[in-house]
């Protein structure tokens, strides 16, 4: 799930890379490397976070701003490898209705993520398909691929500009996504200079006409190392509806592991 | 000795009562209406509405990382059918969980299975027959669970001590058999009856895009022939020891997924094999909506003994299904399924559908129609009761 995050120090390489990047005009492929570089810096500031629990509020809103409501809680198991995507369980707690209802993710890289939906009112663990990324995720703004694709390497990257975003100067990074049925054809992602994490992301339709934008508000430093960003606004722009993400209880390093997200496990969580 | 270390038990167990780390209230209350839009075929049987209501609350407790507990009484009054009028304990368990296995002691329900028209090899829990005619409602097993939890896979093992009968309506209820179930008569092939220890295994994976499991079950049939009895009046029913493999497999290529379930059994005449196999395809945001539409296709094939074994309506049967999904707000899902016989040509139209209604209240509309009845031998019986069901739940 969004692991925006990310403060360590850059690796000599990418550092030199940048350095060479800033110093001289920009080719087709510098833009590539640079825009690579920049995402890369972000997404290993947030190594290391071994495994975070959080709480979620999700906060629905139509063009007549009539408002629907949805608890969860985030877990997430950091898989260290760049050619692995992470481990998650979403778990929800209300609607009451769907209270105890679970979704277990495997992110891949490019092949499809693997998934398994977990429902208490018959005790049924339910693989089911991971095609659906441009769906709505519990009738929300944020399509399953929106949690599930913030992995580093299902995207070319390409930096386009340096700019003001806010009281940050930001990195303006394209990103177009390598795995299927993605409902987009391309990410704007605003990457600020300083703590490298992402203030902001604009989605662009299967027609490249603007269909979103996502703000990263409220970020909290944790262990003096790893970004989080607390809310998360989604606006559509098509619609006009949105959903706000508001994230509480944060705990780091809570002692996850692999067994804790098999699906054998669903049927413990409630 | 012994009376120490029980008494260290009991001193661990208060210890860790007291240190309840956290617990969770939950649950559901929920009023159901059911119309039949014909009169009985049978004498006695309540023609018209039924109602009930149902009450389901839920405590759950977490000691600590390593204990759960969970206790889920269930009650259903019925104002028309004193049989269908039942408590159970749905759950009533302690888990241990440790750090690659765990050890489960009490009341529990355990699904297995990948189809959605017949959920063929669960058989772990009794169906709560009276609850709805179609076997997804079941009832609580005794058991002793420890389960492994391996690289190579999940290896469950099932000591379940004490058997539990299938509920029937009385007399006064519908989609029954032509005669009303005397269950104070029921008997049993094994001399111990519902003090029958059953056994049973099951071993469960995942790889790439293949999920897998493999299950063994030795024991006492849930599922019970029906036998008339001397006056003629009544149905008897009769529990035989029976020996079963399942096997179940998903195979889940992108937006398709293709599903099997098959089993072989032993102990009801000869030795059997069922089967469901088939696919469910989802059209995802489908004619540019929000809505996703799913396809179902599955064959149902069952080739017991016709006389030995209990009867099935699944001998040689399609199901074809569309399943809705809106995606809104309030989670509004629709399913429509049709089921044929083909063979006898009998079937069932069945639509269910519902819809979340403010923040905490569900409704669900639920009706089933019968078709060509007369031509199946146990379908027959429901020849006059198609219905309808409406479903207010309140859930907190």
């Amino acid at each position: 799930m969004f692991n925006p995050a990310y403060q360590q120090t850059c690796q000599f390489l990418c550092a030199f890379i940048l350095a060479v990047a800033v110093s001289t005009p920009l080719g087709a492929q510098d833009e590539i490397d640079k825009g690579y570089a920049i995402s890369q810096r972000s997404d290993r500031s947030d190594r290391g976070f071994s495994d975070t629990v959080a709480k979620l509020t999700m906060t629905l809103r139509n063009a007549a701003g009539a408002e629907s409501q949805r608890s969860l809680t985030i877990s997430t198991l950091e898989v260290a490898d760049e050619q692995f995507g992470d481990k998650s369980l979403v778990v929800f707690s209300s609607p009451r209705d769907i209270n105890g209802t679970a979704l277990l993710s495997h992110a891949n890289i490019l092949d499809p993520d693997d998934q398994w939906l977990y429902l208490p009112a018959l005790k049924r663990v339910k693989r089911i398909s991971s095609a659906n990324k441009s769906g709505p995720f519990v009738g929300s703004e944020f399509a399953f691929e929106d949690f599930t694709a913030n992995e580093l390497n299902k995207y070319t990257h390409k930096w386009l500009r340096t700019e003001a975003c806010g009281e940050f100067s930001c990195d303006v990074v394209e990103r177009y996504p390598l795995y299927d049925n993605s409902g987009y054809t391309r990410q704007i992602a605003w990457v600020d200079q300083s703590a490298y994490q992402i203030r902001k992301l604009a989605f662009y339709d299967r027609k490249d006409t603007l269909l979103k934008t996502l703000d990263f508000l409220d970020y909290r430093l944790y262990q003096q190392t790893y970004w989080r960003a607390h809310l998360l606004r989604m606006h559509n722009h098509q619609t006009h509806k949105s959903t706000d993400l508001v994230y509480s209880d944060y705990q780091f390093k809570t002692g996850l592991s692999d067994n804790d997200f098999v699906k054998g496990m669903l049927k413990r969580v409630r | 000795m012994c009376a120490n270390s029980a008494r260290l038990g009991l001193v661990w167990l208060w210890l860790s009562i007291i240190n309840v780390s956290a617990a969770e209230f939950s649950g559901q209350l929920s009023m159901e209406l059911r119309g039949f839009s014909q009169d009985a075929q049978y004498p006695r049987q309540l023609n018209g509405l039924q109602t009930s209501i149902m009450l389901a609350p839920e405590w759950r407790t977490y000691l600590g990382d390593n204990i759960q507990t969970a206790l889920i009484p269930y009650l259903r009054v019925d104002a028309r059918d004193h049989q269908r009028t039942h408590a159970d304990l749905r759950e009533a368990y302690m888990l241990y969980i440790g750090n690659n296995w765990e050890l489960l002691l009490g009341v529990n329900r355990e699904f297995w299975g990948v189809t959605e028209a017949r959920h063929l090899i669960n058989i772990i829990n009794q169906v709560d027959a009276v609850e709805n005619i179609d076997e997804e409602d079941y009832l609580g097993q005794l058991m002793l669970n420890l389960t492994l939890q391996r690289a190579y896979g999940r290896f469950s093992f099932y000591l379940l001590p004490l058997f539990r009968e299938r509920t029937f309506s009385s007399e006064k209820g519908r989609l029954r058999a032509p005669l009303s179930v005397d269950k104070r008569r029921a008997d049993y092939e094994h001399q111990d009856q519902q003090w029958h220890t059953d056994l049973a295994f099951r071993y469960s994976h995942y790889r790439g895009d293949w999920d897998m499991g493999v299950s063994v079950f030795h024991g006492t049939s849930r599922e019970p022939h029906l036998r008339i009895n001397h006056q003629q009046d009544a149905l008897l029913p009769y529990y035989d020891q029976i020996s079963q493999l399942g096997l179940e497999l998903q195979y889940t290529q992108e937006a398709m997924l293709w599903k099997f379930e098959g089993l072989t059994r032993a102990g009801q005449g000869h030795t059997f094999l069922a089967s469901v196999v088939g696919l469910e395809y989802t059209l995802f945001q489908a004619f540019n909506s929000q809505a996703d539409i799913g396809f179902l296709v599955e064959h149902l094939y069952d080739g017991r003994d016709r006389v030995e074994a209990p009867q099935t309506i699944f001998q040689n049967d399609l199901f074809l299904g569309i399943r809705v999904a809106l995606n809104d707000m309030q989670d509004t899902t629709m399913l429509a399924g049709m089921m044929r016989d083909l063979q006898n040509e009998s079937g069932s139209l069945r639509l269910e559908a519902e819809r979340r209604v403010g923040d905490s209240i569900k409704l669900e509309l639920e009706t089933q129609l019968f078709i060509n009845a007369q031509h199946d031998r146990t379908v027959t019986a429901f020849k006059r009761d198609n219905f309808v069901t409406l479903t207010l739940a309140q859930y907190f």
